[in-house]
């Protein structure tokens, strides 16, 4: 499964999500800049689901060790990054009201 | 049916990330688009735990130690993300991205050591296994200096005499002990790959020592871009499609804002990473050539000043950050406005030590975003402008960044506060700013300096309007 992934297809997926970061962001207004590198802070802490499958299948002790660390500093990344990004969105406020 | 179940809900995941990051383009949208994106981070994690126990690189166990790792990581994470002040919101960024970093390296310190147990991986891989490993490694060293630059237990710019070649010496020894672990596959020995992720190591942290200061915003956005990248780097070794498509897409982003920040400042990325800006100078660093002098003024002057204008125009920087002033200035523009004075915030895109610091401030001081203007907006606006306050801000206002192809932040972007009526300039001694460039703005006809604490004036200011 894995062998037959690793080919262009992951290529494609590669090229096709880098053109999707480039566009996504280019629109984002200067004002938006902190919260918008926050958020894409806490997308990468997708890595948390790579982590476990890491130390899931981890044999020996030193293994064991190292995906062990994984999973508590990708879980630091998921979790700080989310709240510290939803913090500072709700501050955002438009002077009409109304607006989140 | 559960390999099913678990590539629809990663499916939905990336489909969530990718949304929510659109929503965050817009203010209005931006709260729904973090919680979007949670939502995607929470089942494509449950759904995990699903995995089954066959198969090869599917195979889960260790379950207790994965809960028991989890609990660690997220208490302490969740506490601090809760608590930290605005103010220090750079340095929090900057640490929880390097644990994204850090973990994608363990990622593949993981299946590196695997491959010499029997589990062997292809030479493609291999390869991106080593790539996202020494990108991964530099992101978390490098995130945990710039944290504590941030932070103030380190000085800003470490600097030594042969400090690049040293880098550069330091930087090959890793490439090549990397090239060494991907042909050698899966006989590499256990030292080998551990001196390799400690080399990785070492150069993250050599890397990020002369960088500092109002370098910062670069770094950080770097480090983000780069942490992106390890992410999807090991999504290809652990062929998972969410990983690579979260990881790129971050790492593009990351990229691009990165391109933002050193535009900017007008230097090329190569210069805010590997010359130590700022620390060189020193013998341009004069007043001479500057016509005039510094003429300061009162408050209560600047005060009658600003209170009898039609437009003000506010410019914060870093000073203002230090200086905890966000909210005495939202109390002044209060004041100002109930006279009827328009005012408007002006920010620079580099103000601050991350990308939009100045803005996460003003907002949490509670000033609405529709007041605050970046560079493009406002520049034009500063000529029918009557005071120009600047606070805590230098070099982004200097105007010889315009006029003097000799000095060193020469074609840089700046805010055209000298094209006001009247300047005002808060200011807490004579220094000068980060570049060591002397302020030409300072010494203008019409600019006036009130020197003192940036909140202390702020609030003599709000003061004085209100009494007037």
């Amino acid at each position: 499964m894995v062998e037959g992934f690793v080919g262009f297809t992951a290529l494609y997926i590669f090229m096709l999500a880098a053109f999707v970061g480039y566009e996504v962001i280019s629109r984002v207004p200067v004002i938006l800049h902190t919260p918008l590198m926050s958020g894409s802070n806490f997308v990468h802490g997708i890595v948390l689901v790579g982590a476990m499958v890491a130390l899931g299948h981890a044999d020996t002790t030193l293994e064991k060790t190292i995906g062990f660390l994984g999973v508590i500093l990708a879980t630091g990344n998921a979790v700080g990054g989310y709240f510290v990004t939803e913090r500072m969105l709700e501050m955002f406020k438009s002077s009409k009201g109304g607006a989140k | 049916m559960i390999g099913n179940l678990i590539g629809g809900v990663y499916f939905l995941a990336a489909v969530l990330f990718i949304l929510g990051l659109k929503k965050m383009s817009s203010p209005v949208t931006a709260r729904d688009g973090i919680v979007w994106a949670g939502i995607g981070m929470v089942l494509a994690t449950l759904v995990t735990f699903l995995k089954p126990n066959t198969g090869d690189l599917s195979v889960i166990s260790n379950f207790e130690l994965i809960i028991i790792a989890i609990m660690i990581g997220a208490l302490p994470a969740w506490w601090f993300a809760k608590r930290v002040a605005m103010t220090d919101m750079p340095q929090m960024i900057a640490m929880y991205n390097g644990m994204g970093g850090g973990a994608a390296a363990t990622i593949a310190a993981v299946e590196l050591m695997r491959a010499t147990t029997g589990h062997e991986l292809s030479l493609t891989v291999q390869t991106l296994a080593v790539l996202g490993a020494v990108i991964g490694s530099v992101s978390f060293s490098g995130s945990i200096i710039a944290f504590a630059k941030l932070q103030g237990i380190m000085r800003t710019s470490f600097l030594f005499p042969g400090q690049q070649l040293v880098n550069l010496v330091f930087f090959i020894i890793t490439l090549v002990l990397g090239v060494m672990v991907i042909v050698q596959g899966g006989s590499a020995s256990m030292t080998l790959i551990v001196s390799f992720f400690i080399l990785a190591l070492i150069f993250g942290i050599l890397m990020t020592l002369p960088i500092g200061g109002a370098d910062m915003p670069v770094v950080i956005s770097l480090y983000n871009a780069l942490t992106g990248l390890a992410v999807g780097f090991e999504g290809f070794v652990l062929g998972n499609a969410t990983m690579i498509i979260a990881g790129t897409v971050v790492g593009a982003a990351g990229t691009l804002l990165t391109q933002l920040m050193a535009k900017a400042m007008n230097r090329p990325l190569s210069n805010v990473l590997f010359s130590g800006f700022g620390a060189k100078g020193g013998e341009e660093a004069t007043g001479e050539g500057v016509e005039g002098s510094l003429k300061p003024i009162d408050a209560a002057d600047a005060a009658i000043m600003m209170a009898y204008a039609q437009q003000v125009i506010i410019i914060p920087g870093y000073g203002m950050a230090v200086a905890q002033a966000q909210h005495k200035i939202w109390e002044l523009t209060k004041s100002l406005t109930e006279r009827d004075v328009r005012v408007k915030f002006a920010i620079h895109p580099v103000a601050g030590r991350m990308p939009g610091h100045m803005n996460v401030l003003l907002a949490e001081a509670g000033v609405p975003y529709d007041l605050i203007s970046d560079l493009d907006e406002i520049n034009a606006e500063f000529e029918q402008t009557d005071v120009a306050l600047v606070i805590g801000a230098n070099d982004v206002v200097n105007p010889i960044a315009r006029t003097d192809p000799n000095s060193p932040i020469y074609g840089m972007p700046i805010l055209n506060a000298d094209k006001a009526k009247n300047v005002v300039v808060i200011k807490r001694g004579r220094g000068t700013g980060f570049s060591g460039v002397e302020n030409h703005l300072f010494y203008a006809d019409n600019t006036r300096m009130l020197y003192g604490d940036g909140q202390k004036m702020v609030a003599e200011l709000q003061q004085q309007v209100k009494s007037l």
